[in-house]
């Protein structure tokens, strides 16, 4: 019995550390940025394929591939949101617009990198086993994999947490969150903020899908899945929370985890229940205000 | 004054006139038209007609208030398990407008429950619906009934054709009365200004709800129509997520300033789906985001708006000189 507890409690951990690190990402994209990024799930793909790729093609250690991954969809990511996005918003009538078309766009993002990936990388399903040792912990048994994933996703939220809270560009980060405008007219270059939040929102996706490939089979559709997950994630925990993000991250990870015991084929419908029913009762998620 | 609003007046009769009986003779020659074109127009023709169908009812609803839903594929997925489930019972009208109904009242509970969100939460939750039931289905399928899929009764080309012509004659007839009636102004100052359209007196949550539900109605319709032409269907090809992004798509790219916008639209995209897929499979998808992505960026007010601004332009040049 206490062997299942700790199964049902540490197997839910480890994937709400995965689920913890890809909301921040769009949380930020979301609450800063303004763009409801659907397409948020394919840089996920995109960081999981390219480590793939990197692994078993020329060799480099996945670990080493969040440094490369990295800084390739935070590129991606920044350069989107000074071409595409920012038109959108010089051109939409009101932020309300904005926020739909955006998504809208993102949409259209959303077919043309999965497609792109299909085409490169073909439909299947891919895997590689790195330090997939078993680790015991008091009889439940988990691959070190999956530990090494929780610990980096946990890492990379601290040190995001620190830039926020410490350094310049992320107090600038911040005042944009609040209020574009004024924060625009106290001097805060507020496009080039805008599509910073954006490249860090790929950024974190991109990770994500790093740490995924470790322990997970990956394809080119398994995108919008992590994307509604993310949705769910911010939903739970308050928009543009990061500590939020994290605590509706680990919790749904345990709520899966105990799905997925009892009842397999419901742990998705039991997601899209708690989603509905947050949406209807409090929208502003658990630390909202 | 007044005899210049008799000339409007009768300028504009005039010419609804004309625009009356040019949709009439399209309307016959669409009817006629099994007669003597080939069976594969046939059934081409559903297609356009069935995606003109989701287009317009969710620009009925979504086109003025500006919300934007992503429940269509819910709606259509409804109507295609009621065909499937009481297909061989009742006759095909009846399980049409059960299927209609369904989505209807499924609309109903959803409209009361959501549309007092704000408009991305909405969003949101409609996409979260269409997953919740594919799932759903999905799980009951594999863990209650034990078998995945239906087979549902099936129907002749020409017959599925016909029902799909009056769905959408039924439907343009309802979009028209609703843009032109107190209801599509109503409807209107929702999309503009919300809470000064709850002021002047608009019951904004009932008006929203009720409209919610008719768009659902004739996406239902569809649905149950279109499930006879397919034979076999299972969860992820009723609730099939694509279709609630197509409609929106194929709006956003005819326009949805005009009652033809969406029309044109669905069409337009329905032939080009048809001629990347037998050309490009590999890359329609791709080509489609492509597509979506420049008519967000460059076509705000859709290929209408285009034409629109151009017809402006020339007439412009014309007075000027």
């Amino acid at each position: 019995m206490m062997v299942k507890i700790l199964d049902i409690v540490i197997g839910g951990l480890l994937m709400g550390g995965i689920y913890a690190l890809i909301a921040v990402g769009l949380s930020l994209q979301f609450g800063v940025a303004r763009v409801l990024n659907i397409a948020h799930g394919e840089f996920i793909m995109l960081g999981a394929f390219v480590t793939w790729w990197l692994y078993t093609k020329v060799g480099i250690n996945p670990l080493v591939s969040l440094a490369i991954c990295g800084p390739i969809v935070f590129i991606i990511g920044f350069i989107l949101y000074r071409t595409l996005f920012t038109r959108l918003r010089i051109s939409s009538a009101s932020p309300a617009a904005f926020e739909g078309n955006s998504m809208l766009a993102c949409f259209g993002l959303l077919f043309i990198i999965q497609n792109v990936a299909i085409l490169i990388w073909g439909a299947g399903m891919k895997g590689y086993s790195y330090l997939a040792i078993p680790v015991n912990f008091g009889g439940a048994i988990f691959a070190a994999n999956r530990l090494i994933t929780l610990g980096f996703a946990i890492v990379i939220g601290l040190i995001f947490y620190l830039f926020l809270a410490r350094t310049r560009l992320g107090k600038a980060i911040r005042a944009a969150a609040q209020d574009p405008a004024t924060a625009g007219l106290m001097g805060v270059n507020i496009n080039q903020v805008l599509a910073l939040c954006f490249g860090f929102g790929a950024l974190m996706a991109g990770l994500g899908g790093t740490l995924t490939s470790m322990s997970y089979k990956i394809q080119p559709t398994m995108g919008l899945e992590y994307t509604v997950i993310a949705l769910i994630v911010i939903v739970l925990g308050g928009l543009g929370s990061i500590p939020g993000s994290y605590i509706g991250g680990l919790l749904l990870g345990l709520v899966g985890s105990i799905v997925t015991y009892t009842e397999p084929g419901l742990s998705l419908v039991a997601y899209y229940v708690i989603f509905m029913f947050l949406l209807l009762v409090k929208p502003t998620g658990i630390l909202g205000k | 004054m007044r005899g210049r609003e008799m000339d409007v007046a009768i300028f504009t009769s005039k010419r609804s006139l004309v625009s009356g009986s040019i949709i009439l003779i399209i309307l016959v020659l669409l009817a006629t038209l099994p007669f003597y074109s080939a069976g594969y127009t046939v059934v081409f023709l559903t297609s356009i007609f069935m995606y003109i169908v989701i287009t317009v009812s969710w620009t009925m609803f979504s086109g003025p208030t500006g919300y934007i839903s992503l429940a269509p594929a819910a709606f259509f997925g409804v109507g295609v398990y009621t065909s499937a489930l009481i297909g061989f019972m009742l006759p095909l009208p009846a399980v049409i407008g059960i299927g209609g109904l369904a989505s209807f009242c499924l609309a109903l509970l959803v409209g009361a429950l959501t549309l007092r969100l704000r408009g991305i939460y909405f969003v949101m939750f409609t996409f979260g619906l269409v997953e919740l039931l594919l799932h759903f289905v999905l799980w009951w399928e594999v863990n209650i009934t034990g078998t995945t899929g239906r087979v549902v009764p099936t129907v002749d080309n020409t017959t599925v054709y016909y029902l799909m012509l009056i769905i959408f004659a039924i439907l343009m007839l309802t979009a028209y009365f609703i843009r032109h009636s107190k209801f599509g102004l109503a409807l209107q100052s929702i999309g503009e200004y919300e809470e000064a359209a709850a002021h002047t007196g608009v019951n904004v949550t009932g008006l929203k709800i009720v409209t919610f539900a008719i768009s659902a109605f004739f996406i239902g319709t569809a649905g149950a129509i279109m499930a006879t032409r397919w034979t076999y269907i299972d969860p992820r090809i009723a609730f099939n997520p694509l279709l609630s992004f197509m409609p929106v798509l194929m709006a956003i790219f005819g326009g949805m300033g005009q009652l033809y916008g969406p029309i044109i639209g669905a069409a337009i995209f329905t032939y080009l789906e048809e001629f990347l897929i037998t050309r490009f499979p590999y890359y329609y998808m791709l080509i489609f985001g492509i597509i979506m992505v420049v008519a967000i960026l460059y076509l705000p007010n859709g290929l209408v708006g285009l034409i629109q601004k151009l017809r402006k332009g020339v007439l412009r040049r014309h007075a000027n000189t």
